[in-house]
């Protein structure tokens, strides 16, 4: 270990530092030093153990109380909007998955349908793969519920609810992992369709979950839902009446807890949701507990429809017949993993020239879409995703831009922290469920 | 006295063991210095500009500091009658009856005046 | 026992419980400080070490288990990463006082056990000694005195460190250990009444026939929750909150300053679970189907009693960490004022009546009487200030149903009703009516969206 060697051994005390500052911080510091000598600004984020990543909200605090919340966001910007402008519309799946990391599958199918309803082919969609998409979203909401209860349980200091969301949230990791290859930012909605078909086994194990899931609930409800301890940190925190919901933009289960039974999946179908058979939960509360209360019991609609799911599953594509825009390839398992199966390659590289520039064009240039301008919405975990997908008529998107529930619904910080104290402010931020990757993307 | 003297057996092995512990951290660890290493945690943002001595603080945590005075006075009270009570009786019971019902009326005092909200 | 405790509690000079006490030869005060202050060194390594394994357990995981058979010596392992990470002292920080802040904190920790009793007389290389490093007059009030010490320790380093974290930790914790205190020594009280006595080893011995638990049922009670907060554990672990203040007062602290926190605050919870042990759980006398053996109470035996009780103690501690969310800091000063007070005066009272009651069958009935027309009056109080916030509580504008629009809310808000899902059929014709007409949004219209 020698000093010389080590990047952070500054000798120098005049070497720069550079701390992350900016802003009106500093009026702010100063304009609460100079009215209330007796509060202190405080900042919470984006280093902190329970901002869900990297939130930063400013809190001014009389003793413990916190007399008024900042919300500060960006600490996670990656340009992903942008960057889907210098790809074609089949790769903007791989930056969009990545947006919101929680629910990846919301975000896939949020921008594909965008680019179905563009290309005008939302009917042509195969049923299977309506079906896949629908399954596999409930899947994701039960996992990203999961994060939240975890996370949000861990908050306010209940540490094995933690391990107890993680332990569960990995069973579906590994359904996912198994049908799309990834545990995590999937890229397996595809505009058209889906990228493959369930491999066997799938079903099963799907259907090993949806055995095991239920009693998990209940142990989830064992442990907190009648804790005191639990409900004394929720009930009456982080309280947003459906007023103060419309007036934010709150959506998701924040409204549903609020008492409007707003959820898209009932109020403006897709995927083939009208058909399927669940309730939307809401809680006439309005508070940390209420929210607490429709994510666990959104967590067995889901159930239920992922039964559904399975039930309706029946062979046949799960790609649009229109080769213009379907991807080309075959997929197969080889030795060295997924890829294209040696078929189609035999196929495009040997026997068919046509086949080879119609892939080559495809894969490189991607298929043009109409001019025009659309926005889908899905009901994601945290609320509504919405896309809005303009298109120049190129094979690239002219502007993606999504409308993140993590982002809207944190506008509602300072309704419901201010007035409460520093520990509420944790239970309320837990209870909006932001991620930042989705907020900042 | 003497039962005091293995107490301060045990202070001197204690304290002895903080202090070259303070020490031994100080020699043992590496040294290199960076600014922002020292600088106070404020969750990656630059601190805040603290007073000395962290400023004003609300009165309402002096004021706990205060009840806890008066009632832990009372205890004080309380612990050589209930090692004599067995030889003092009813009248031990009542005095202290009397006494508890004037602790009391002082609680109620400060819990309705709102003494006893930290909201 | 020395002239002063018979002073302060003449009513011991007849009973017949005292064990015999001396003065110790002072090689065996060595003798004794040493195993003391080894037994909490280890007990903190043995600890960590075993809140990480059973809390694993109750999280389905496995725990640290490579170091050292089963893990054993992975605190070790930790402490000596401790030290060798760098010592920083913040720029901001009150320097004399920062450094001072973890040794104020880890002495009174080591000396609060000095006056537990681990068991009987004994013979040790041919002399008779206690178990016990020190048989103070005021046991009690010493463990007490020495607990408040350490919040010295806690408060300091907050302050000092010059960040606002560990301050707000500090305050926290100043709060509740004040707060704590005061159930606590009320729950001492309920013990004395019955003991006759502040000294550990005489409280041990008035619990030959019952345990303390027995006599002081709502005494125990309030200890059991006092000690938790007094120890700043979860589910009333504020000061350290790390999900809200980071790491409260320790924020600043790196290397063995560190260390010396997290020793002192596992000491603490070592010595009030003995204290517990001592008080409530009948100190090392064995537990009753065993205490019918004639050696059971005699020589080194006590002293695996203490342990496994003091062991189960223990355990509750990481049950608790395992199982329950934190309280809030308002919630946890109500919980001790309000609760945990006037509850344990109404018990101090309840038990004097009952132990006048049983002592002298004089005027059997007059006494209950007159404690009851106390707690008549007691309890009007309590009604009447529980009925006052009550409605004051009423009269909350916040408090109501959130389905309510607001009605002078600028923004319009939906119509809500039993019908669940106005805007569906709507969306669904328009659906089928713009199934050829892809590019329009079909939720424009006619779902009622603001």
């Amino acid at each position: 270990m020698t000093a010389t060697t080590d990047p952070y051994d500054v000798l120098d005390p005049s070497a720069p530092v550079y701390t992350l500052s900016g802003g009106d911080w500093q009026d702010i510091v100063q304009d609460v030093a100079d009215r209330h000598p007796d509060r202190i600004v405080v900042n919470m984020g984006p280093q902190h153990p329970s901002t869900h990543g990297v939130l930063r909200l400013v809190l001014e605090l009389e003793g413990e109380t916190v007399t008024q919340a900042r919300v500060v966001v960006g600490y996670l910007h990656t340009g992903i909007e942008k960057n889907c402008e210098y790809r074609t519309f089949t790769q903007a799946v791989t930056f969009l998955t990545r947006a919101d990391y929680l629910s990846p599958f919301f975000n896939e199918t949020a921008y594909c349908l965008a680019v179905e309803k563009l290309l005008g082919i939302t009917d042509q969609i195969p049923e299977r793969a309506n079906v896949i998409r629908v399954l596999m979203m409930e899947l994701n909401r039960i996992s990203s519920h999961l994060v939240w209860l975890a996370t949000g349980g861990m908050e306010i200091g209940a540490l094995s609810a933690m391990l107890y969301g993680f332990r569960e949230r990995e069973l579906i990791l590994d359904i996912f992992e198994m049908i799309t290859g990834l545990r995590m930012n999937h890229e397996y909605i595809r505009p058209g369709g889906v990228a493959q078909d369930l491999p066997p086994g799938a079903v099963e194990k799907i259907r090993e979950f949806l055995e095991v899931m239920p009693a998990r609930i209940d142990e989830y409800h064992d442990l907190l839902t009648g804790q005191p301890i639990w409900i004394k940190r929720l009930k009456d925190v982080g309280y947003l009446d459906l007023t103060g919901a419309v007036a934010l933009g709150a959506t998701g289960p924040i409204m549903r807890a609020a008492g409007y039974p707003w959820d898209l999946r009932k109020v403006a179908p897709y995927c083939g949701y009208e058909t399927y058979e669940f309730d939307v939960p809401t809680q006439t509360d309005g508070d940390c507990f209420a929210r607490y209360l429709v994510r666990m019991d959104e967590m067995r609609e889901s159930l239920k429809i992922i039964e559904q799911c399975l039930d309706r599953l029946r062979p046949g594509p799960v790609m649009v017949e229109d080769k213009k825009i379907a991807w080309p390839a075959k997929l197969a398992i080889g030795p060295d993993g997924l890829g294209n199966s040696l078929d189609h390659i035999r196929h495009i590289m040997a026997t068919s020239m046509e086949a080879l520039i119609h892939h080559f064009k495809l894969v490189t240039e991607g298929f043009h879409v109409p001019p025009g301008q659309v926005y889908t919405a899905v009901e994601a975990p945290r609320g509504e995703l919405g896309v809005h997908l303009v298109s120049d008529g190129g094979t690239r998107p002219y502007r993606v831009h999504f409308r993140d529930p993590s982002f809207v619904n944190l506008q509602s910080v300072a309704a419901v922290c201010e007035g409460g104290m520093v520990a509420d402010v944790i239970a309320a931020v837990a209870s909006l469920d932001p991620v930042m990757g989705g907020c900042d993307r | 006295m003497f039962s005091y003297v293995p107490i301060f057996a045990l202070f001197l092995l204690a304290g002895g063991f903080a202090v070259f512990s303070i020490i031994a951290g100080s020699l043992t660890g590496p040294k290199r210095y960076n600014r922002a290493k020292y600088d106070a945690y404020e969750c990656g943002i630059e601190p805040t500009p603290q007073p000395v001595g962290g400023g004003r603080f609300p009165v309402k945590y002096y004021l706990t500091a205060m009840l806890f005075i008066v009632f832990d006075i009372e205890i004080i009270f309380l612990y050589p009658w209930a090692v004599a009570y067995a030889d003092m009786g009813v009248f031990g019971l009542v005095e202290m009856v009397l006494f508890i019902v004037t602790v009391f009326i002082a609680y109620v005092y400060v819990w309705r005046r709102g003494g006893l909200e930290w909201d | 026992m020395t002239g002063l405790g018979y002073a302060m509690t003449p009513v011991l000079a007849a009973a017949p419980l005292s064990p015999p006490t001396h003065r110790d030869i002072w090689w065996l005060i060595i003798i004794k400080t040493l195993a003391i202050f080894a037994f909490l060194v280890l007990a903190t390594l043995f600890m960590i070490w075993a809140e990480r394994r059973v809390v694993a357990r109750m999280q389905q995981r496995i725990g640290p288990n490579r170091v050292g058979p089963f893990g054993l010596l992975q605190s070790l392992a930790d402490g000596l990463k401790l030290a060798l990470k760098e010592d920083i002292v913040p720029a901001m920080a009150d320097k004399a006082v920062y450094i001072l802040a973890p040794v104020i904190s880890a002495i009174p920790a080591f000396m609060a056990f000095a006056v537990i009793p681990f068991g009987p007389t004994v013979s040790i290389a041919g002399h008779h000694t206690n178990l016990q490093l020190t048989d103070l007059p005021v046991a009690v009030l010493f463990v007490l005195a020495m607990s408040s010490l350490g919040v010295y320790g806690i408060v300091l380093a907050g302050w000092s460190s010059g960040s606002p974290y560990p301050l707000l930790g500090g305050v926290r914790s100043a709060a509740q250990v004040v707060s704590y205190e005061i159930a606590m020594g009320l729950s001492f009280v309920g013990v004395f009444l019955y003991a006759g006595s502040l000294s550990t080893s005489q409280i041990v011995a008035a619990q030959a026939h019952r345990w303390g638990i027995l006599w002081a049922a709502i005494s125990f009670a309030v200890y059991a929750i006092a000690m938790v907060g007094e120890t700043n554990r979860a589910p009333f672990d504020l000061p350290e909150g790390e999900t809200e203040i980071v790491g409260g007062f320790h924020t600043e602290y790196t290397s063995l300053k560190f260390a010396l926190f997290y020793l002192a605050e596992y000491i603490n919870m070592v010595t009030v679970s003995a204290l517990m042990t001592t008080l409530f759980l009948g100190g090392w006398r064995a537990p009753w189907p065993i205490s019918l053996w004639s050696e059971a109470n005699v020589g080194w035996w006590p002293l695996l009693w203490f342990l496994i009780k003091l062991g189960i103690v223990l355990f509750v501690f990481i049950w608790l960490r395992g199982t329950l969310p934190r309280f809030r800091y308002d919630q946890f000063m109500q919980l001790g004022w309000k609760v945990l007070i006037p509850v344990n005066l109404l018990w101090i009272l309840a038990e004097a009546a009952i132990r006048v009651v049983n002592v002298s069958n004089w005027r059997t009935w007059v006494i209950p009487i007159v404690v009851l027309a106390a707690l008549l009056i007691l309890g009007s109080f309590i009604a009447d200030v529980v009925q006052r916030r009550s409605e004051e509580r009423m009269q909350m504008p916040r408090v109501g149903p959130a389905l309510v629009p607001n009605p002078d809310s600028p923004y319009p808000v939906p119509a809500l009703g039993p019908a669940t899902h106005p805007p569906l059929a709507a969306t669904v014709a328009a659906r089928e009516g713009a199934s050829g007409e892809s590019h329009s949004d079909v939720r424009t219209e006619g779902d009622g969206r603001a």
